[in-house]
């Protein structure tokens, strides 16, 4: 692949992740990545829900007591609104538009780092009231789901961070543009898992 | 070997396998490595057996023993198997599908040096003195409380190499979605690389719980979790579900490239095309689906109750529907064929028979009732070294004599291959058959020593004998490799004179963009094709010679790999010493830093060019006459 063709929006092409034989393994490979996530996220999920509420005798933490919807409710809006930001960008690099989806991409990792620090406060919340990782099966399960998810999260920070600094200077090409749109499938599948962790364990938790 | 400049010297010779991206070196190396643990593993068994030859005996301690069968099960199973079973993946499906290289080169190196630092981790344990000891299965009621650092070794070992096997199966995958040559349609893909591509989808759904198994395993014992102990709510039948939704699609994941091997080598053998080939795919897909449905056959003790247990035992049963198709296909092909009876065909006869009375006995374990009787028995050992010593290891022992020709250039002999067929298929025999009855008798698997008197002596006997016979069979099988290597008699690109598939229609080796021309493919069996209408260069191209894309070799995959390494000694010690923390988060540190540099530093690969690829055939042919 020639790094220094140079594209106009006339000459993109429609599909700029999966114009090329490396961009298409790519593109397939990490769809099946998703697929192998699916299951690790559907076996702490499972695990979680066999030790709800589960923890030594005399254990006073409960679902309710613990988790206060308004908080999530925040940490909700900021990724999902993320999730439409890296649509927009995705937008963008369609129609080679540099600026914009790099200008978008950065508003979604603003969003992403404020769920994030919102997830460190509330982990720390929790900790302060004795609910540490080693207080019960309910916390070591808990903090495992969502701290995995929260580890998502932090790698996808980490990862589109150094995708917008590393190509500021020199704009799309066909070789990128497929680091970038592996990047916003991975945005999206973090946001749907997250839906789920809000349904599972925190809408049932306090509604349950 | 190619005309593109190369350095020599051992240095280089070193840096040139250690950076390597090329799917057939990598296959090699797999398959090095493989035979390697199989050797390790070997050795614990025979001591194994050789504790159990007479009653009362103290060869080894209850303690040791422990060590030993849970090393010989993960060993065999993680370290000698899956990788020899992705050498031949490696090597050869690539050249099935008329594909220059896998799809992700770098991964795929990532995913050999995964596997070679988690078997190394997993087997450091013994110069601790610190060895795994609760069964290859690490039941959370044992392994919670089994002392010392051995669990510990089990949990980020497998976990590295688990990783290592999850990312080969991505590769594979991708690699046949996107990358056979024109005209190879899925249903004109050779069964190797079906039943490739079904054990790679199973991978790529197993292998995530046994992820998560082993990090729960590593967080209660090393990070304060409680998952599994029951004091603190835990529940420690969680682990088993999760091992055993791995566990059984694992059995599968071995016995299916297995049942692809054979499937080459009696068609070829046989000299007639597979009987049923849509029967045999659909049937590979059907295993593969269904062994998904039927984990709690192995928890029928449990006690999850009769509902549970009677639906597990109807999947069970009803897996041994598209197992017996593919066995009938198999009679099938033999069936009118124009045999000719080469080492590898001789494995694919003895697996015929060796594999239904595994399947056999599996079926009489899925019926719950019975299986109150047979768990946890010696008929339970019986039923698994049926299915997997006369499933999988025959394949990889046929693979190897079929295969090594395509993947070194040099052919084993055939009477040293023959001797070791017999030695170790009557060894085989010998040594579990008489376990089922083992098992009706009473003794208990797994354990250390037993007492005169019960009637188990002569039969526990018998079976020493056996694996001491496997034993010299896998010997000369050793002393083949080594005089065949030495001799290095160089053969032509189709040395068995009847293959069918792409792979023989190229040089043994071949070069290292395999394919001059990606071929057009025009039928199942396409090289036979080509045989049938006399066509002399045995290859249809589907395009003109033209500059070929390669990429470049990197030693970054196992540097990532090292980081992690290292990071596990940090996990295991940093409860007991002030170091520990500093080297787990340096070792992640290192990963990060090397996967970073991966992503940053652009990576294009570069171009072979035509003119080279015409100079290098045109050498190949010069040195072929
Ligand atoms: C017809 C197909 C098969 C059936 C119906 C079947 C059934 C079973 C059942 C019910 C058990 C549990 C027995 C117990 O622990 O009480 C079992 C154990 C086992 N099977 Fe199979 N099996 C089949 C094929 C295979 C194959 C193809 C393999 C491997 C290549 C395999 C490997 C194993 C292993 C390793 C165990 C023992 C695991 C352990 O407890 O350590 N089986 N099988
Ligand atoms: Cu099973």
């Amino acid at each position: 692949m020639d790094l220094n063709t140079k594209f106009t929006p006339e000459t993109w092409p429609a599909h700029p992740e999966r114009a090329t034989l490396e961009a298409k393994n790519k593109f397939v490979g990490f769809w099946l990545f998703l697929g192998g996530e699916t299951i690790l996220f559907a076996t702490l999920f499972a695990t979680y829900m066999a030790l709800k509420n589960k923890g030594p005798s005399g254990f006073g933490f409960t679902t309710q007591e613990l988790y206060t919807l308004p908080l999530v409710f925040v940490m909700t809006m900021l990724l999902l609104t993320s999730s439409l930001t890296s649509v927009y960008a995705m937008y963008h690099l369609k129609s080679f538009n540099f600026k914009k989806m790099q200008l978008w991409l950065g508003i979604t990792a603003l969003l992403g780092l404020g769920f994030l620090m919102l997830e460190v406060y509330e982990f720390s919340h929790y900790v302060q009231l004795g609910f540490t990782f080693s207080n019960s099966a309910f916390s070591s399960a808990f903090y495992t789901l969502v701290g995995t998810h929260g580890f998502h999260v932090a790698v996808g920070l980490v990862w589109i961070t150094l995708l917008i600094f590393r190509n500021s200077k020199r704009g799309l090409n066909l070789y990128n543009a497929t680091k970038y749109y592996t990047f916003s499938l991975y945005w999206h599948f973090i946001d749907v898992v997250w839906v789920f962790i809000f349904t599972v364990v925190y809408l049932m938790g306090v509604i349950g | 070997m190619s005309s593109v400049a190369q350095k020599s010297g051992f240095g280089a010779t070193l840096w040139d396998w250690l950076t390597t991206v090329d799917h057939k070196k990598i296959g090699i190396l797999y398959l090095l490595g493989g035979l390697f643990f199989f050797v390790l593993g070997g050795i614990e068994a025979m001591i194994i057996r050789l504790q159990l030859i007479t009653p009362n005996n103290d060869l080894v301690s209850a303690g040791l023993f422990n060590d030993l069968i849970t090393m010989h099960g993960t060993t065999m199973i993680f370290l000698a198997a899956m990788p020899m079973l992705f050498g031949f993946m490696n090597a050869i499906m690539p050249l099935q599908i008329g594909a220059r290289d896998v799809a992700f080169p770098f991964i795929n190196s990532l995913g050999f040096w995964m596997f070679a630092f988690g078997g190394l981790f997993l087997n450091i344990s013994w110069l601790f003195g610190e060895v795994p000891d609760a069964g290859w299965t690490s039941y959370a009621s044992l392994s919670l409380h089994s002392p010392g650092h051995g669990i510990d070794f089990y949990a980020i070992g497998l976990q590295i190499a688990g990783g290592g096997t999850l990312m080969a199966g991505i590769n594979f995958l991708v690699t046949i979605i996107n990358m056979r040559a024109p005209g190879m349609t899925y249903m004109r893909m050779p069964l190797f690389t079906w039943t490739t591509f079904v054990a790679s989808a199973m991978i790529l759904f197993a292998f995530p719980p046994l992820t998560i198994g082993l990090f729960f395993l590593t967080f209660d014992r090393m990070f304060g979790g409680n998952f599994f102990d029951h004091t603190m709510g835990g529940n420690t039948i969680i682990w088993e579900h999760i091992f055993w939704i791995f566990g059984h699609p694992e059995v599968y994941i071995l016995i299916l490239p297995a049942f692809g091997i054979f499937s080459e080598v009696f068609s070829v053998f046989a000299r007639k095309r597979l009987f049923g080939y849509t029967a045999m795919v659909f049937a590979t897909v059907l295993i593969g689906f269904l062994g998904f449905m039927v984990w709690a056959h192995h928890m029928f003790t449990v006690g999850l109750g009769p509902t549970a247990n009677a639906i597990f035992a109807v999947a069970t049963m009803a897996i041994a529907v598209p197992t017996g198709v593919k066995i009938f296909n198999w009679l099938l092909t033999i069936w009118g064929g124009s045999i000719k009876v080469t080492t590898p065909m001789l494995y694919a006869l003895g697996f015929i028979p060796s594999f239904v009375m595994g399947g056999v006995t599996g079926v009489m374990q899925g019926a719950a009732p019975l299986d109150y009787q047979l768990h946890d028995s010696y008929f339970i050992v019986a039923h698994f070294h049926y299915v997997i010593v006369g499933g999988v290891v025959l394949a990889i022992f046929a693979g190897l004599h079929y295969w090594w020709p395509k993947m070194f250039g040099t052919m084993l002999n055939e009477l040293l291959g023959k001797i070791t067929f017999v030695f170790f298929f009557v060894g085989f025999h010998l040594t579990f058959l008489i376990q089922h009855w083992l098992g009706f008798w009473g003794m208990p698997r797994r354990v250390w020593t037993f007492m005169d008197g019960q009637g188990w002596n002569l039969a526990n006997f018998v079976s020493t004998i056996g694996a001491l016979s496997m034993a010299i069979g896998f010997t000369v099988m050793v002393i083949n490799i080594i005089m065949t290597t030495i001799k290095n008699e160089r053969v032509g690109n189709d040395p068995w004179g009847d293959g069918r598939t792409l792979e023989w229609a190229i040089p043994s080796p071949p070069p290292f963009y395999n394919f001059p021309a990606t071929p057009l493919v025009r039928g199942l069996d396409t090289l036979w094709i080509e045989k049938m209408e006399g066509s002399k260069e045995m290859i249809t191209p589907a395009e003109p010679i033209t500059d070929i894309h390669m990429p470049h070799g990197s030693i970054i995959p196992m540097l990532m790999t090292l980081g992690l390494f290292i990071a596990g000694f940090g996990a295991m010690f940093h409860q007991e010493t002030s170091w520990g923390l500093g080297v787990l988060i340096f070792g992640l540190a290192f990963t990060f830093v090397t996967m970073a540099i991966r992503s940053l530093k652009d990576d294009l690969g570069y171009y072979v060019t035509k003119e080279q690829i015409l100079q290098d055939q045109e050498n190949i042919k010069r040195g072929r006459n």
